[in-house]
């Protein structure tokens, strides 16, 4: 087939149309399992419904149906389950807030001894079921290598409960913990907390990055993880309308803004080492990013804190020189 | 057939019989043999296709267990003490999505201070979990009530905790009867899950339910365990028909049915309670044992049965509720005394064994003989093997700081 | 053997006292193991501190012709066994063994040089840990005094107890270890012959 370059400006659902039928997404397919149905009651514009949806309609159509899911506490959770509704078409099972991939991991283990090793485990939290409570169990269950695929939706807080700062709340971010009053910039400044590459020096097969802009590569890297054996996770960055105080339109574009600022870094690595990155194409300033997120306004009011935008700037320059994200950059 | 063998392998071994899918677990003492001696005999081919998982935590054990159970599996894990209470989240979780897990808690005290030694307080703790509570009184009614745990546990789709003392019992070695397999397999039908993942039939485990339904759903839990009581008997009945030995149930007694005082308890000190008692007839005092075998669901009807009439029944409890000083300060003394609500028995509620200070044949005698003498508290908890001396230093000392 | 010892007949409760890392546990289980393979009920329970090598151990027995329902500590001792005299010094180690008990130390001092402010009714010395070392290289005094105890009292065969090793022990490690149990037996009734002559024993 000719190789095609897509550049997705403008409108996003450019793509499928022109590629060959093999390399269409499986959102394109109208016989996808729509693993989470219409009807649930997710915000609007919510960046974890969209992802989740082609997270598992992709891993329904890579294990051929032969599937099921474990599910943290969290947004997921609620807005897909009030009783007596439920928004599953896969086999679901919620049992607490942190414990997700200890549950998967006996879930595995349970099919295997049972003769049913050929259905595939896969195991969904927020970032606060990921990289705070849950945690423990996560790393048990890689350094096990249990045959789970774990899915991490980041929205970096803790939106459920009301937007309180999380592990993975970027700094200077106001939220219900965080606010910016008195002397506070919002988040502190702390060391940061990459699950992804805590997750690589558990040396687990598969570890990979993505977000709701870019739903061919999120499709092709669940395709991917489902191909492999062992644990497997993905960390999606999925952009809150709540919680970041963006517009529900621009779930996708401050997604994809994120990943051009290199502000998120969007990579893959096989057994502990980086194997692909998602090149920025044409670099835009990370203040272009928070500029369309009121949980940074404070930033930009009068007199506004421009060292702190600097600050953050520093740190997607860091990013982008660590995993080589410009063009013609090393990994 | 009876073997000269460590309680803690004995209920590994029967455990293995019972033939789980996945025993998932965490080292905590006094646990540690059993979990040894399944890693073993997991991996020596002798507990079938079963997955044995060491995980990172108490709380990641029981939630494998739940993902197991979830997934149609038998699952079985062990713990004790703060391994229970790093549980304590998910052991309602467990309960409330009707998996029938098993666990064995090798009772051990909660700290701080930090203790290594055995009594209930880990048990009571987590007497409202929804979890079925059965306690042992040797190391065979260990073994035969993990049997009718499972078929418990599988039959009302409730998890069952099975409690046996630590290291009194799980490092005590004994003559004990391992049921055969067919035995085993003649009580413990292959599990059939109430609801399970499955592809073929895609449910949802576990959704959430508001002020609409959740009385509801607590109504029937309650309902349902109180139904459990027959259960258990039942299958205490069962297992004597199979296995030719009496285990289990609701209560035991020992020269009780014409005892003027009785003596109610849990676990291993009810055989040492019944040498007393033996001693104390030869000495022509009236006095006998009941034991409360099955905890949670409290089995009112036979407790009351076993104690109406009596004169004085002495609660010896190896926890204490903390803050309840007088005359229902301690935990198995609260439901005797509700049970005996109404009726003229006097009750004396005694505190004794906690942290490990053994439950001597004179403490027991002691008891006996003051409760006849009418030298012991009917109104107030009593500590009946405290060390004043100790305890008046320490209060001289905090005051002389203070 | 209950010309011998007359207190300790078939029905005993022995308490073993030692450090950890020397086979105190073990011992006990052993003699339990030997009393049921006699057929006889049998109950070891050890009472355990954390798991340290070093720190002072202690472990019971009890053996008795009926079942034993009870799982109290003993604490009225037919026969206390010492695995490491250093803890002679200990308090409460000869605490409830009644003047015709039996206090069975692993030491080279004969009974009169340990030192003891008061003794119970019998006592014997048998040099363990040199015995062991001899045949193990390594000062393990357990099964040594396992055998002694077959030899001084009627709770156990000798032939019982070598089983019991043999069945816990596989291979040369069991061998070697029958062996010393032999040893102990040995010396023990060697030490009751002088005992008799009002030597090394009470």
């Amino acid at each position: 087939m000719t190789e095609l370059k897509l550049y997705q400006i403008g409108t996003f659902a450019a793509g499928n149309r022109l590629l060959d039928p093999a390399d269409r997404t499986e959102q394109s397919n109208i016989g996808r399992t729509n693993s989470i149905t219409s009807g649930h009651r997710a915000c609007r514009g919510c960046g974890e419904a969209l992802a989740a949806r082609v997270v598992l309609d992709a891993a329904m159509r890579a294990s051929d149906g032969r599937m099921v899911t474990v599910n943290a506490t969290g947004c997921l959770e609620v807005f897909s389950t009030p009783y007596p509704e439920s928004a599953w078409r896969v086999p679901w099972l919620h049992s607490l807030f942190g414990n997700a991939a200890a549950v998967a991991s006996g879930v595995a283990a349970s099919l295997r001894a049972q003769g049913r090793g050929d259905v595939r485990v896969v195991a969904q939290a927020g970032d606060g079921g990921t990289v705070d409570i849950g945690m423990g169990c996560l790393s048990g269950m890689f350094e096990r290598d249990d045959d789970v695929f774990f899915i991490c939706y980041d929205n970096q807080g803790y939106m459920n409960t009301g937007v309180q700062r999380s592990g993975a709340t970027p700094a200077a971010a106001s939220t219900a913990t965080t606010r910016p009053v008195g002397s506070r910039i919002g988040n502190a400044f702390g060391t940061g907390k990459s699950l992804p590459v805590i997750a690589m020096a558990h040396q687990i097969p598969y570890v990979a990055t993505a977000t709701v802009a870019d739903l061919h590569d999120l499709e092709r890297k669940v395709t991917t993880a489902m191909g492999i054996h062992g644990s497997r996770y993905l960390h999606v960055l999925v952009p809150c309308p709540l919680g970041w105080g963006t517009d529900s339109a621009d779930t996708v574009r401050v997604a994809r803004l994120a990943t051009e600022s290199g502000f998120f870094p969007v990579f893959e690595a096989r057994d502990g080492e980086v194997t692909g990155v998602h090149r920025i194409r044409r670099q835009v300033p990370v203040e272009d990013y928070l500029r369309l997120q009121t949980r940074f306004a404070h930033l930009f009011g009068d007199p506004g804190r421009p060292d702190v935008v600097e600050r953050l700037q520093r740190q997607a320059d860091r990013s982008i020189a660590h995993f080589g994200l410009l063009e013609g950059g090393q990994p | 057939m009876l073997r000269q063998i460590e309680g803690s392998r004995a209920v590994a071994e029967t455990v293995a019989r019972c033939r789980p899918d996945v025993v998932a677990a965490y080292p905590i003492s006094p646990q540690t043999h059993i979990v040894e001696a399944l890693s073993d005999l997991v991996a020596l081919g002798r507990a079938g296709s079963c997955e044995f998982l060491m995980v990172e935590s108490e709380f990641g054990a029981l939630s494998a267990c739940i993902g197991a159970s979830a997934a149609g599996g038998r699952a079985y894990t062990a713990t004790a003490s703060q391994g229970l209470l790093f549980m304590a989240e998910a052991l309602p979780n467990a309960s409330g999505l009707r998996l029938p897990i098993v666990m064995t808690v090798a009772n051990r005290a909660l700290g701080a201070p930090i203790n290594i030694w055995n009594d209930h307080s880990d048990a009571m703790s987590q007497r409202d979990a929804g979890w079925i509570q059965l306690f042992a009184s040797s190391n065979q009614e260990a073994v035969d009530l993990h049997v009718q745990a499972f078929a418990v546990a599988e039959a009302l789709h409730v998890p069952v905790m099975v409690n046996m003392d630590g290291f009194v019992l799980t490092h005590a070695m004994e003559p004990i009867d391992v049921p055969e397999q067919d035995q085993v397999d003649a009580l413990v039908p292959p599990f059939r899950p109430l609801h399970v993942l499955d592809p073929e039939h895609p449910v949802t485990i576990g959704a959430m339910v508001g002020p609409e339904a959740f009385t509801e759903v607590k109504y029937l839990e309650t309902r349902r365990h109180l139904a459990a009581l027959d259960v258990v008997r039942d299958a205490a009945a069962r297992f004597e028909q199979v296995v030719g030995r009496r285990s289990g149930g609701l209560v035991s007694t020992y020269r009780a049915e014409d005892a003027d005082i009785v003596l109610v308890g849990l676990g291993s000190l009810l055989g040492t309670a019944a040498d007393v008692v033996d001693e104390l007839r030869d000495a022509g005092l009236a006095v006998g044992v009941v034991g409360v075998t099955c905890f949670r669901p409290w089995p009112f009807d036979a407790v009351r049965d076993a104690l109406a009439g009596k004169e004085r029944v002495v609660v010896l409890n190896r926890a204490v509720s903390v803050g309840l000083g007088s005359t229902l300060g301690s935990m198995v003394g609260t439901d005797v005394r509700l049970t005996l609500g109404g009726t003229p028995v006097t009750v004396h509620d005694v505190v004794a064994g906690l942290g490990g200070r053994p439950v001597t044949r004179d403490l027991i005698r002691r008891l006996f003989e003051d409760a006849a003498a009418g030298d012991l508290s009917d109104r107030e908890l009593v500590f009946a093997d405290l060390d004043e001396g100790l305890a008046q230093r320490e209060l001289a000392r905090e005051e002389f700081l203070s | 053997m209950s010309d011998t010892c007359p207190a300790v007949t078939r029905a005993a409760e022995v308490r073993f006292h030692g450090r950890g890392g020397q086979g105190v546990v073990t011992a006990a289980e052993l003699l339990s193991t030997a009393a049921f393979d006699q057929g006889r009920a049998a109950q070891a329970i050890p009472s355990f501190g954390s798991e340290r090598t070093g720190a002072p151990v202690a472990a019971f027995c009890r053996v008795a012709d009926e079942p034993i329902r009870s799982h109290d500590p003993v604490v009225t001792p037919d026969v206390v066994v010492v695995q490491d005299p250093t803890m002679l010094q200990v308090p409460g180690i000869l605490t409830g063994l009644p003047a015709e008990g039996l206090l069975l130390v692993n030491s080279t001092r004969r009974p009169d040089d340990l030192g003891l402010p008061e003794r119970p009714g019998r006592t014997v010395t048998v040099p363990a840990s040199d015995l062991a070392r001899a045949r193990l290289g390594r000062p393990l005094p357990n099964t040594v005094l396992l055998g002694a105890l077959a030899g001084l009292t009627g709770i156990v065969s000798l032939a019982a107890v070598q089983e019991a090793i043999r069945s816990r022990f596989s291979g040369e490690a069991g061998e070697q270890n029958a062996a010393l149990a032999e040893d102990g037996f040995r010396v023990a009734r060697g030490q009751l012959t002088e005992g008799a002559r009002g030597a090394a024993t009470d």
